[in-house]
C-alpha cells in the first residue's frame, strides 16, 4: 500500500464537472489515480460513475476541469486519439461485435498499431497475412491467460460465446493495445456470482502479470470490490464524498447514508 | 486456478496423416460440387436469358427456385462455399470459364448479351453498395444518382467539341466525377444515423434527378446520345470474330463489364479480408467501441463512400456508352431501390450474392412481359417470397475468418 501512495499519478481529474441540461451528472470531481494500483469506483445508481468513464475516454465532453493522463491533458481529446494515449475500457452493457469472429473482436483493440492505408491493406498481402499471424499469435496468448478454450475458438463469432467468455473477449480487446490503464464499467453485469468471482481472479492474475497495468474498476458487487481493490473511492450525485481502503469507506457514516438513505 | 479450466492439451491428438488425407478428399469433393454447380448456375443463366417461350421461362425459374432451396437445405451451398475458398485459383478458371460458355452461347442474341452487361452494370454498382451499405453501414438510397454522374460525364465528354478524351480515360473521369459529386454529399452523411441519413441519400437522388431535367446542357428531359466505345483501337460497334465464332458487338460490352465486375469483386473481397474491413465491420456495428479503440469513424465511412461511388460511376459511364443514350429517367429513385434491394436480396455484405441477385432483379421484368402491368406485382412478390424463406438473402454473409480456430 505504501509502495502504491508513492507511486506517481497516472490519471489525475481536477474539478471535474459533466452536464446534461441542468443535472450536474460529475460536480467539481478531483480523482488521482496512482500507477498500478486497482481503483474501485462505486456509490449508488445514478452517483456518475459510468459518466467519469464516458467523459475520461472522450465519449462525453466535459463540462468544466482538467483530466490528465500520464502527464498529458486529455480533457479535449477526441475518443479515437485516447486508445493510442494507453486508455482502454470495457462496457457495462456488453459491446462486442457479435456478427464478426472473437479474433476480430480482439484485433479491434490492436487496431491503432496495425497497417492504416489503402494500399497496405488491399495490395501488401504478404505483410498482412504476417501481421495477422503475430496477432492471432497475441489474442490466442491472452485468450489463454483467461480460458484455454477461449483461445481455441478465435474463428467462432463472438455470438456464439456464453457471458462470461464474451466478457473476457472485452477485457482481451481492451489488453491487447497494451493500455497504461484499463477501465472496467462493471463486469460482473449479467454473470452468476460464481462467474464473476473466477473473472476477476483471472484478471488479477493478468494485472499482476503486467506490473504497471492501472485498473479502474466500477462494481457493485461490494465482496468483490472488497477482495480486489487496492483502493475506493465513492460517488454520490456526481460528488466525492468518500475516498480510502474499502473497510474505511464501508464503515464510513455518509457512505451508509447514501446507500441506504435516512433512517 | 490452474485446475479450473478443462485443459484442452491434454486430450490424446488424433491421428494427424489419416485426418489429412481425409480433408483433402472432402475439399476436392467440395470443390468438383463447386464446379458442377456453376456449371448448372451458367446453363441455367444462358438458358433464362435466352428462352423466349413465357412458360419455359417460368417453370424454369421454378425449378431454379427449388433447386436453390434444396441447395440451401441440404448444405450444397456450404460445401460450394468450402470448395471455392479450398481452391482459389481453380475457382477463378471455373468462373471465367463458365462466363465465356455463357457467352458463347449467347452470341449471336443481341437483347440477351445487352441484358447480361446490364446485370453486371447492375452488379457493379452494388458491390460498392455492399462496401458502403454492408461493410460501414452507410445508407445509399441514391446508387442510380452516381451511376448517373458517370454516364453524364461520359456524355458530356463526347458532346465537347475540339478535345478528344480516350474512352478508358472516360471511363476512370466518370469515377471520379461520382466521388467528386459524392463529396457533396458527405458531410450531411457524416452527421446523421439510420432512417436520418437515409432520407438524406433519398433527397439527393431526387435532386440529382430534378437537377438533370432542368439543365439544357445535359440534354433536361431529353438526355443525350453518346458514341460507342473504343478501347485501345478497337471500336465496340464491330462483331467479334473469335475462334471461327462470330459474337454480337455486345459482346464487347459484357466482356468490358465482365473485367469491371471481376475487378469489382476483387476489390470488395481484398477490403474484406483486410484490418480496413475489420474497421469498416467495426464502424457498422457500434461507433461509440470503435471510436473508443481508437477509430476514425468520419474516415472510414468516407472511405467507403468514395470507393463504392468510384464502382458506381465507372459503371455508368460504361453503361451509358453501351446504350448510346441517357436521360434522366434512367437514373430515377426506383433505380436507386433497385440497387438496395438487390444488396439485400444476395444476402447483405456478401460479395457474391450479388451477381444471382442482380440477375433475377434486373432480367425478370424484362422476361415476364406477357403479364405486362403486373410484371413488377409478381417481381416484387418473388423479392418477398425468397426474403420470407431465406430472411438474410439468398447468400448470407459468413464470419471472417482470418485465422483458424484449432491450432495446427
Amino acid at each position: 500500500m505504501s509502495a502504491l501512495a508513492a507511486a506517481p499519478a497516472i490519471l489525475e481529474a481536477k474539478g471535474l464537472s459533466v452536464r446534461f441540461g441542468g443535472l450536474f451528472a460529475l460536480n467539481a470531481l478531483d480523482l488521482t489515480v496512482r500507477r498500478g494500483e486497482v481503483l474501485g469506483l462505486i456509490g449508488p445508481n445514478g452517483s456518475g460513475k459510468t459518466t467519469f468513464f464516458n467523459v475520461t475516454s472522450g465519449i462525453y465532453p466535459a463540462a468544466a476541469g482538467t483530466i490528465v493522463l500520464d502527464g498529458r491533458d486529455i480533457t479535449r481529446e477526441p475518443a479515437h486519439a485516447l486508445a493510442g494515449l494507453g486508455l482502454a475500457r470495457t462496457f457495462q452493457r456488453s459491446r462486442l461485435c457479435l456478427p464478426l469472429s472473437v479474433f476480430d473482436n480482439i484485433a479491434l483493440g490492436a487496431q491503432e498499431r496495425l497497417p492504416q492505408g489503402v494500399i497496405d491493406n488491399l495490395l501488401r498481402r504478404r505483410t498482412l497475412t504476417r501481421t495477422v499471424a503475430a496477432l492471432a499469435e497475441e489474442a490466442r496468448d491472452l485468450a489463454r491467460l483467461f480460458n484455454p478454450d477461449l483461445a481455441q475458438r478465435l474463428d467462432e463469432p463472438a455470438v456464439a460465446l456464453g457471458m462470461i467468455d464474451r466478457r473476457r473477449v472485452e477485457i482481451c480487446r481492451a489488453l491487447i493495445g497494451r493500455p497504461k490503464i484499463l477501465l472496467l464499467d462493471e463486469p460482473s453485469a449479467g454473470m452468476t456470482h460464481d462467474e464473476t468471482n473466477q473473472l476477476i481472479d483471472e484478471i488479477l492474475d493478468v494485472q499482476r502479470s503486467r506490473g504497471d497495468l492501472t485498473v479502474i474498476i466500477v462494481e457493485h458487487e461490494m465482496g468483490l470490490i472488497e477482495r480486489i481493490t487496492d483502493r475506493c473511492v465513492v460517488l454520490n450525485y456526481g460528488r466525492k464524498i468518500c475516498e480510502g481502503h474499502f473497510r474505511e469507506v464501508a464503515a464510513d457514516p455518509t457512505v451508509r447514508e447514501a446507500y441506504l438513505g435516512h433512517s | 486456478m490452474l485446475m479450473r479450466h478443462r485443459s484442452t492439451q491434454d486430450e490424446v491428438p488424433r491421428d494427424a496423416l489419416p485426418m489429412a488425407a481425409g480433408v483433402r478428399a472432402r475439399r476436392t469433393s467440395d470443390f468438383a460440387v463447386f464446379a458442377a454447380v456453376v456449371a448448372a448456375c451458367a446453363g441455367a443463366v444462358a438458358f433464362l436469358v435466352h428462352a423466349e417461350d413465357q412458360r419455359l421461362v417460368l417453370s424454369t425459374l421454378v425449378a431454379c427456385g427449388i433447386a436453390w432451396f434444396a441447395a440451401a437445405r441440404f448444405r450444397v451451398i456450404a460445401a460450394v462455399e468450402r470448395g471455392a475458398a479450398g481452391h482459389p485459383w481453380p475457382t477463378r478458371l471455373v468462373l471465367v470459364a463458365a462466363c465465356l460458355g455463357i457467352l458463347v452461347v449467347l452470341r449471336e442474341d443481341n437483347f440477351g448479351l445487352l441484358m447480361l452487361a446490364t446485370v453486371l452494370i447492375y452488379a457493379t454498382v452494388c458491390l460498392g453498395l455492399t462496401i458502403q451499405l454492408g461493410y460501414a453501414g452507410l445508407s445509399n438510397f441514391c446508387a442510380a444518382a452516381f451511376l448517373g454522374c458517370g454516364g453524364y460525364t461520359a456524355a458530356a465528354l463526347g458532346q465537347a467539341e475540339g478535345i478528344a478524351i480516350p474512352d478508358l480515360a472516360g471511363i476512370l473521369l466518370g469515377g471520379a466525377v461520382a466521388v467528386a459529386i459524392g463529396s457533396l454529399l458527405v458531410l450531411p452523411l457524416l452527421r446523421t444515423r439510420g432512417h436520418y441519413a437515409a432520407l438524406t441519400t433519398l433527397a439527393f437522388g431526387v435532386m440529382f434527378n430534378v437537377f438533370l431535367d432542368a439543365n439544357e446542357m445535359l440534354g433536361g428531359p431529353q438526355g443525350l446520345k453518346l458514341a460507342p466505345i473504343t478501347l485501345f483501337g478497337w471500336d465496340f460497334s464491330n462483331d467479334l470474330s473469335l475462334f471461327g465464332m462470330t459474337f454480337s458487338f455486345y459482346a464487347n460490352y459484357v466482356l468490358l463489364c465482365l473485367a469491371l465486375t471481376a475487378a469489382a469483386l476483387a476489390l470488395v473481397g481484398l477490403l474484406d479480408r483486410s484490418w480496413i474491413g475489420i474497421r469498416l465491420d467495426a464502424v457498422r456495428l457500434d461507433e461509440v467501441a470503435a471510436q473508443v479503440f481508437g477509430l476514425r469513424i468520419a474516415r472510414w465511412k468516407i472511405l467507403a463512400f468514395t470507393l463504392g461511388n468510384v464502382l458506381a460511376g465507372m459503371a455508368g459511364a460504361i453503361y451509358a456508352k453501351m446504350t448510346g443514350f441517357i436521360a434522366p429517367n434512367n437514373f430515377t429513385l426506383g433505380d436507386s431501390l433497385m440497387m438496395v434491394s438487390i444488396v439485400i436480396l444476395g444476402g447483405i455484405g456478401n460479395r457474391w450474392g450479388v451477381l444471382p441477385a442482380a440477375l433475377i432483379v434486373v432480367l425478370l421484368p424484362e422476361k415476364l412481359q406477357f403479364i405486362q402491368e403486373y410484371r413488377l406485382l409478381l417481381f416484387a412478390v418473388l423479392v418477398i417470397l425468397v426474403l420470407v424463406l431465406s430472411p438474410s438473402g439468398l447468400l448470407p454473409r459468413r464470419t471472417r475468418t482470418l485465422v483458424a480456430g484449432r491450432q495446427a
